[in-house]
This record gives C-alpha cells, structure tokens and sequence, in this order.
C-alpha cells in the first residue's frame, strides 16, 4: 500500500510525528504528550480540508479527539484495525412474480458511506447493500442496479444527461417495469426537466429520487424515498419522468412530481420538492399511489417511445436585478453564446439599458426568451409597455415555463436546430405540461405561516 | 455457591464490608445543563419550556452503520420496536435546526467556554482540537436520531475523604426531547428542551458504597455550579449511575432526577446482579447453562378463545394473538428475587414491554404465579399442548400478531440470559427505589463523526482568557473560608455562591469581618426565603450594603432589614438605610417596651432578659449594636429589680 493511504490526511508536522513512531492510520496507539496527558486510541485517517496541526485519535468510549502534533512525546503502537466500512451485503432476493426495476445511480446520498479524506459522505450501492439496509425494497421488485456516475448533482452535465437518456432508452427496450434514478437533490429537477425531453412517450415510470438528509443518518429521509420510488417505478400507473420525494417532512407519503413542472425550493427541508403552477401527480405512502390528477401518461406495454438525446452547451440564463448593466448580454453573446434564458422581474421585465444589448443579441442571431422570477404565474409582455418593445426585440416570452426547465428546453432545442423559428416551435410547444394553458389556483400554494386560519391547519395536520 | 453465599441485608443494615464483599463499584455520569442565552448548535432561545406546542411530525428512526462500519446493539433493539415518533414543536423553542430539516450552525461559543472553564476547575486536561461526534439514540429522543457531542476534556480529578475521585473525561453536547407519553407503538416527545448545551462528566468507577455515589455527586454537582454559569432547578442537573458488582457487568442507571435517591438505587442494582448470578449459579446447579438452556414457544390462541381473563380474552377479541413459551427447567425462577419487592419476572415483563411495544401492564402471566389469571383448565390444557412438565415454567403473552411474536421471541432472549449473567442495559430510575429496563447498553459502535460541522481548534490565547476569570476550586475556598472564620455551616453554601467575589472583596478590600458578610449573602436570603420573599438579589445589593456598612452609615444589624426592604420595595436605597440610634433613643424605646413586657406571663423568668433583648431589637430594626443594647438592658432590669 502506498504511503499516502498509510498516512491518509496526514502531511507537515503530523506525518513527521506518525513516521518517527511508525504509526500508521487505524492503528491501536498509546500516545503521551509533554503536557502529562495521555490518550488511548485509534488513529484515524484525517481529513484533508482540516488544519495540518493535529491528529486525530478514536477513544475506546467512540470518541473522537485532535491532539497537537507538536506536543506529542511517544507513541506506543499495540496494534492496527483498519475500519471495514460496509453495509452488510445480503442477495437481493428474486421473486419471478415481481416486476422488474433497474435503479441508476448518478451520485447523491441515497446511499452512502463516510469518506475520510474529505470527512464527507460518499455514495456507495449495489442490489445487495440496498437490500441490506432497506430490505424491504423487495417486497416491491426484482431490483437490478447501474451505477452510471457517482457525482455530486452540482456536477452533472450534458455527458451525463445524454448518458442517463441513453441507458434509460435501452432499458426500455430490454422490457423492464419501472426505472429509478438515484440522483443528488440539487440538480435533480434540472435533470427531470432534461429527460421529460429526451425521452418523450415513455410506456413505463421513469422515477428520479434522492434524499434531502445523508442515508448515515438514523432520521434520514433516503431509506423511505427509495421505498417510495421503487414502488412507483413496479407499480405506478403513471408513465413519465417525475421526481419522488417527501410530502410533509413528516414520515408519512411521498409525491410525485412531473419533471417539468417540480423544484427544490427549501436548502435543507425534507419536503423541499414542489410542483409550482399546477398540482403534483399522485401521493405514495408504502401500501397505495394514489392519484391526484388523471391527465398523466398511463403505462403501456409496447416500446414506442422517443430517444431525442440533443444538447447544445452554449446556452446561458441571467437572473435579471436592477441595475443590470448591458455588458452581461453583450458579453454572452461575444463569446458565441447561441441561447439566453431570462429570469424577469414580475411578469418578465428588464431595465431599459438592456435594450440596446438585446437588440445585439437578435443581430446576432441568438434566441433569447424570458421567463419570471418570481416562479409562479405567467410571462405576459403585453401589459405594459416595455414587454411589448423587447418582444420586437427578440425576446420571445415562454409562458409559465420554470425558469430551470426553459433552460434546459432551450438546451435541448438548440441541439437539434439553429434554425431560430424551428426553436421558437420547440420551445413553445408543450411536451409534458412544462407549459400548461391554465394555471389552477391550487397550483400557487405558498401557505403564510401566522395567520390563524393556517396555523389552525399546521396544527392539525402534520407538517 | 461458596462464592455467592451472601444475601443482601435490608438498606439499613448493609455495611461497608458487606457492599466490599459484592465488590460493589459505582461510577458517575452527571449532566449540567449550562447557562446560555442560546442552544448549542442554533439560536433558538435555551431554557424556555413550554408544555403547548403549534405542530406536529411523524419521524421513524433507522439503524445505520458506525464509523467502523458496525451496527449497534441498541440500535438494531429501537428498530425491532418500530416506533411511531411524535414531535411537538413551539415557533418560540424550535425552529428548523431542531426539526432535523436544517443542518448544524457552528458551536455556541458561550457553551463551549463554560464547559472548558469546568474542565480546568476539574484539573483535567482539555482537549486540543474539539471533534463534534454524532451519538445514536434510535428511541426518539433527539429527532436527527443522534445526539451532537464533544470530548472537551479528559483526566482531572477531585479530592474526597483522604483520596481522589478521577475522572474519565466531559463531553459538551446538546439535551434531548421530553418525553410525553409511550404507549404501544407510539411515542410522545415535546421539543423545548432539544438542543440546550450541557456538559456531561464521567468519573471513574472508584465510589465504594451508595452513600460514596451520592456524596460525590454533590461535590461534582456544587464544583460546577460554583461557576454560577450552569443552570439551576428541576431537570437542569440529572445523572446516570453505573453500577457493578464482582461477577456482574457495568449496569446504567438513567435520569436519577435526585442525588438523594442515589443511594436506595445503587443499593437494588448492585442487590438485582448479585441475585441474578445466584439465579446463574442455581440454574448451573441443575445443569442448565447457556449451551443446554431449552425453550420454545406456541400460538395458544385457540385454547384461550374463551377465557374469562379479560386482558387475554378483549386481546382475542380484537384479533390478537396468544403466545405460550415453554421454558424447561425454570420453574419457580419466575419467583427469584431480584431487587425489593421484585422477581424475576418483573425483567422478563420489562423486556417485553419495551421490546414488544406491549405497553398495558399485565403483560405477561406464568404458571410460577399464584395470582388469579386465566383458569386452571385452560393452564391445563396450554401445559398439555406444549409439553409442559412441572420441572417447566410457562410464560403467555399476547397482543397485536407482531407483537406477540416479539414479545415471545424476547421472552426466550431474556430467559436465556439468565443462564450467561447480567445482561448489558441501561435501565431506568422508578420512584420506589429500584430500576427497570430501559434499553441495551449502547456501545461505542454509535458513536459516529459529525460530517456537518468541521473540528474547532482550542487555542491557547482561548484558554488564557478563561482562566484569568475562572473562580477558585471550591475545596480551596472552603478552607479558606474556615481559617478566616465563616461559621461552619455557612461555608458550603458560600463556596458556591454567586457571591463569593463580592465576599472576597468585602473582607479583603472593606475589611467586613467574615462572619458578617457570609452571614449576609448565606443567611438572610434564606431566613426571607422562610417569610416567604424571593428577592433576586444582586452584586450591586450587597455592594451597597457592604460599603455603608465599611464606613459606619450603618451597624450590621441593620443588613438584615436593609434587605427585607429590598424584598418588599424591589428597590435599594442607600439614603433609606437604617441610620445608627442615640443612647437616648434606645434608653426611651427600652422604657416603653418595659411597659409591654411587664404585661407578659412568663413560664421561664430566665428568659426574660433574651424576650426583653429580642423585643427592643425588633423595634429598633437594626439601628442599634446588639450588644451595646443587651448591657442597657441587663442594667435597666437588675435597676428595675
């Protein structure tokens, strides 16, 4: 083994100190110190983001302690145990009966181990560990798992969309029930968005799932999305690309959201996953799916569905503030930039200094559309003014699109065409309710916590 | 069974050398909630409880894998229970950190400082880089299902009798929920209390008998408050007892909410584990250990459709299921005595309780007991149907279909390990003395690093700045404050008071003689108490005081109602004191009180000369020296006569 696992984490004065008493990580150590006290532990990897000034030792209570390198008198190695960090691994049982689910893995916490370098929690699954830790998945299914990446949801990018689409497509063709895909919360709505349109007419379930608090934790909220999802992915009824996660923060139901209508709107809540402008597709708890709506894609057993894996990576969004200067627009559009996505102000506005850049951008040929940042309701660039003027500037209003999703479909639609009008009737024609002819009133729900009548209802109902 | 010849005496007569002869061996885990403004790890307001609450959530815990990638023994008992955990949360408590819904802000300083001043007052040694742990607990009590901790200290030690008790090491971590109500599978927590940062010491097992373990107790307990930087009253000291005898296994006591149960419970743990190895011993005798111990259970149900006992039969009645479990050879054993008033039974019972979420006492009913249960025939016929000889205990548990299973399933586990010892468990404090299950004893295999907040360096400039504000040991002021003189029952009190500094300050620097100042701030507060006045009491009150008092405005006799003003009024005015009186001025309140006095029978005419004093004191509220009055008044009676 190399020297760097040896002394994981360890450089400077620390890794001195360890070599001059051959004391490797995860050794059983007695360590005095100039200051008379004295430690008896395990040596642990350390982590590489932390200070270069101290060890850390593992105490026999589960402790964990830094002592200062520099104080360090002796070190009595009595032995090594080097941590087998492993979730027990039991075969997944098969139950012809069962239907069969294939779950991919892009990364995120779903499942995960701690790592020492980074004293962060890495992903880490196969049918066998899932099984071992949530075995009640196979009351469910006939579980086979991919792991197609393992990055952190900020790091995915058109190699990994068009990857996911790809191997979803084939699966699709191998005749599996249902598809889950494990994936970091984060991004998880950028890449429902994106699959909504690169697979369209899907005849099975294709369910995106995370989780919002690590699986290494006692409370997490992974063990019961993944239960959620896989029982949507066998049994659903409900063939599209939707996102799988809580309801309430609660451990009570779960929601599916269509792809292209859902997003993560809290930094760290449970329940942080909404459907914004319309109401979400069904509720699921472990025993039911229940429906919220009948208009969604129902489950077919033929295989004709589209693969229309296109992404063009030049493409930008701005979320406009007061006081934006032109330069923003026109630098874009200098660096060969073939598509902006706008997030206006109300109902998609920006300041008049920005006229002159977008009337470069138009010259230039890029398509630039707009959409609110206020998240609910529509563009509409006919009430005033100013939205009529930058609609003969070029800027082409997307209804009530989420600013997210516009992105991605102007992503999506700028790979298959340059053609600025063939993108215009891409982007504006619905694929899957990411633009919707009426907005429900139920679809804008953001309860105002004080008020009596909702605080009567928090009270009754759990959160 | 020469070794485990000896029986428990009654409390009272258990001696030194008889808790010696069990090797009787107690160690202490004592928690102080520490004064803050704010929780530990969120800015909630610490120290506010409140029973109402605006929400509610539902969480479930699951066990996950320790750092060194095992499971923990409890954790997987929690997860056998399967538990619905209810959360009652305040907006004014609570916000999302406690919800589990926001991750950790980084450490109260506030918290972290007091708790480092704690550990240089124990001597110990503090710890150079704070690592933040995650503790498991899988019952609820802290919704993340872990508990934020930190070593801030290891070693230390404080001086008792002729030697040292030493400490293992003091944590920083945050307090759990309150618990509501547990009923079957349904447990209660309110949240107020979630979060508040409290240091927890750990001494060595070195205390000897149960009265040791209190008395040490008191001494950790009054060292930290002498800080005047922990919290006082109900629940904000409470501790866990480890006992253990020659033989037996480290047994945790948990929440004893008082120092003064501590003795009677030591006293029936350390007599459950001697019982419970004579029970070992008897079972070994009649050739039953670990390897031939046999039992198994049956679905009795059918044969109890129709019973008259009523818990079994509205059991059925609802769909439930009886479960009958054959123990061989145990009979009788049901009936051994473990602690007082207390068999075997009662662990078997607890067990099941916990394990099985079969909550409604009774739970179990055997064929030892002699109490009036199902009938004779239908014992009969449950004895038949499992081949039950008279050498055999049977033990029935009902419930729910799961939790029949379970509870049967456990049943055998407990009886089982009878014949191995003393099963590792924490176990709860009952008001009567002695103690039930709690849960197994957790290991170290739930301790887990926290990913959520980085190690904080302890810097020595830190260090530096604590101790330059740190009180004395209260060991040393005690003695201190005996060589200047302060009454001795006066000195305990003061050498945790708040205002110690304000005593030091008043002999040292205003030259008060001792007894008077410590009689001030030890003395009178509590006398007010008893006339039913709390005045919160300040350092800037007695400053007041103790400066007229330095230069002559007033006598020391006036101190006391200087206060009982303050009491009254809530104020302290310095130009309202009670100024010293004239020799006239007494000579005429001693004539007039003569004319009461005349008027009063006395039983013992001896008295009369202390009634007399006692009287003109009181009317002259402290404007006059005691003893300048008590020789006016002897020469005005001896006159009088």
């Amino acid at each position: 083994m190399d020297e760097k696992e040896l002394f994981k984490g360890y450089s400077e004065i620390t890794l001195e100190v360890l070599k001059k008493f051959n004391a490797l990580v995860w050794s059983d150590v007695d360590v005095s110190t100039n200051d008379g006290s004295f430690y008896s532990g395990i040596i642990l990897p350390r982590s590489e983001t932390a200070d270069k000034l101290h060890l850390v030792v593992k105490m026999s209570t589960g402790y964990n302690i830094g002592i200062r390198a520099e104080k360090i008198s002796n070190i009595t190695v009595k032995g090594r145990k080097v941590a087998n960090y492993k979730i027990p691994e039991k075969d997944f049982p098969y139950d012809k009966h069962k239907p069969r689910v294939k779950l991919f893995g892009t990364g995120g916490t779903i499942a995960s181990r701690l790592d020492y370098r980074t004293g962060a929690v890495i992903p880490a699954f196969s049918p066998g560990e899932l099984y071992g830790s949530v075995p009640e998945l196979a009351d469910y299914c006939n579980l086979e798992t991919v792991k197609l990446y393992g990055v952190f949801s900020e790091n995915m990018g058109p190699e990994q969309w068009i990857g996911t689409a790809k191997a979803i497509a084939a699966e699709i063709e191998s005749g599996v029930q249902g598809i889950v895909i494990g994936h970091g919360t984060d991004t998880m709505h950028h890449t429902a968005a994106i699959l909504s349109f690169m697979i369209q007419n899907s005849p099975v379930p294709i369910v995106m799932v995370g989780s919002q608090r690590s699986s290494d934790r006692p409370s997490s909220d992974a063990a019961l999305n993944l239960i959620h999802s896989v029982k949507a992915a066998a049994e659903s009824d409900i063939a599209e690309v939707q996102v799988c996660m809580f309801g309430p923060t609660s451990d009570m139901y779960g929601l599916l959201h269509r792809g292209t209508r859902v997003r993560k709107m809290h930094s760290s809540y449970r329940s942080t996953f909404r459907t914004l402008g319309d109401i979400p597709l069904a509720m699921i708890n472990r025993e039911k799916i229940t429906p919220l709506r009948n208009d969604y894609h129902k489950r077919r057993s033929d295989k004709d569905f589209k693969l229309l894996p296109y992404f063009e990576e030049r493409v930008g969004m701005v979320y406009y503030y007061p006081n934006m200067m032109p330069d923003m627009i026109d630098s874009m559009v200098e660096k060969g930039y073939k598509g902006i996505v706008i997030a206006g102000t109300g109902l998609g506005h920006v300041n008049k200094p920005l006229y002159p850049a977008l009337k470069r951008a138009k010259e230039a040929g890029v398509a630039v559309y707009m959409t609110v940042q206020t998240l609910w309701g529509y563009v509409q660039m006919y009430v005033y003014e100013t939205g009529r003027e930058m609609m003969e500037l070029g800027v082409v209003p997307t209804a009530n699109m989420l600013p997210e999703v516009a992105y991605m479909k102007l992503c999506w639609a700028l790979g298959q065409t340059s053609d600025l009008n063939e993108v215009k009737q891409i982007m504006l024609t619905p694929v899957n309710g990411e633009i919707t002819e009426r907005e429900p009133s139920n679809g804008y729900l953001v309860l105002q916590g004080g008020i009596p009548e909702v605080e009567e209802f928090i009270s009754k109902y759990r959160k | 069974m020469a070794e485990y010849d000896f029986i428990f005496k009654p409390f009272e007569e258990m001696t030194p050398e008889d808790y010696a002869r069990v090797g009787f061996k107690s160690g202490l885990e004592v928690h102080q909630q520490l004064l803050t403004e704010k929780k530990l790890f969120c800015h909630c307001p610490a120290g506010k409880y409140q029973s109402n609450y605006n929400a509610e959530i539902l969480r479930h815990m699951r066990p996950t894998l320790s750092e060194l990638g095992e499971y923990d023994g409890t954790a997987l008992m929690e997860f056998k229970t399967k538990k619905d955990i209810i959360y009652r949360i305040h907006y004014d408590t609570v916000c999302t950190y406690e919800m589990d819904d926001t991750p950790p802000f980084i450490i109260n300083d506030q918290a972290l400082d007091i708790a480092l001043e704690v550990g240089m007052l124990f001597n110990a040694y503090i710890v150079d880089e704070l690592h933040i742990a995650r503790k498991q607990y899988l019952d609820g009590s802290i919704p993340t299902g872990f508990q934020r901790t930190a070593i801030t200290c290891v070693g230390g030690k404080i001086p008792y009798k002729d030697r040292f008790i030493n400490l293992i090491q003091m944590s920083i971590e945050e307090d759990s929920c309150r618990e509501v109500s547990d009923v079957g599978h349904k447990r209660i927590y309110i949240t107020d209390r979630l979060g508040m940062p409290l240091i927890e010491t750990v001494t060595y097992p070195e205390m000897k008998t149960p009265q040791e373990v209190a008395e040490v107790n008191n001494i950790l307990r009054r060292l930290v408050r002498s800080t005047g930087k922990v919290r006082t009253g109900i629940g904000a000291g409470r501790e866990d007892v480890n006992v253990s005898v020659t033989g037996g296994t480290r047994i945790e006591i948990k929440g004893v909410p008082n120092i003064k149960r501590i003795p009677l419970l030591t006293y029936n743990e350390a007599m459950r584990q001697w019982n419970l190895l004579r029970l070992r011993e008897s079972l070994k005798e009649k050739g039953i250990t670990p390897d031939t111990f046999s039992a198994e259970y049956k679905d009795v149900t059918k044969l109890l459709r129709k019973t008259h006992y009523s818990p079994i039969g509205n059991s059925v009645k609802n769909g439930g299921k009886v479960n009958c479990v054959i123990v061989k050879g145990f009979a009788g054993y049901l009936k051994w005595q473990t602690q007082t008033d207390t068999y075997f039974s009662k662990e078997i019972s607890d067990r099941v309780r916990v394990i099985a979420c079969l909550t409604t006492l009774p739970n179990i009913i055997h064929s030892d007991s002699r109490s009036e249960n199902i009938s004779s025939s239908e014992w009969h016929a449950i004895r038949k149907h499992l081949g039950c000889t008279s050498d055999d205990v049977a033990i029935v548990v009902w419930g729910a279909d799961q939790d029949a299973e379970t509870g049967a399933k456990e049943i055998i586990i407990r009886c089982k390990e009878a014949t191995i010892g003393i099963p590792s468990e924490t176990r709860q404090a009952l008001r009567d003395g002695t103690n039930g299950f709690e849960r197994i004893l957790p290991g170290p295999e739930r301790m887990y690093p926290d990913t959520d907040l980085p190690p904080v360096p302890i810097t020595s400039e830190r260090l530096l700045a604590i101790r330059n504000q740190m009180p004395e040991q209260i060991w040393k002021r005690e003695e201190r404050y005996t060589s200047m003189g302060v009454p001795a029952d006066l000195v305990p009190d003061l050498a945790v008071s708040k205002f110690a500094q304000i005593f030091d300050f008043a002999v040292s620097e205003l030259k008060i003689n001792p007894k008077v100042a410590a009689t001030a701030i030890i003395q009178y507060p509590k006398r007010l108490k008893r006339m039913g006045f709390r005045p919160v009491l300040t350092n800037e009150v007695f400053n007041t005081i103790f400066s007229a008092l330095a230069s002559n405005k007033i006598l020391k006799e006036a101190i006391f109602y200087i206060l009982l003003d303050f009491a009254k009024e809530g104020r302290i005015v310095e130009a309202l004191f009670p100024r010293p009186c004239t020799n006239e001025e007494i000579t005429g309140r001693i004539n007039a009180e003569l004319i009461v006095l005349k008027r009063i029978e006395m039983y013992n005419p001896d008295k009369k000369a202390d009634l007399f004093l006692g009287m003109v004191m009181n009317e002259l509220r402290g404007r006059a020296d005691v003893n300048v009055v008590k020789k006016m008044i002897e020469e005005k009676l001896s006159g009088a006569n």
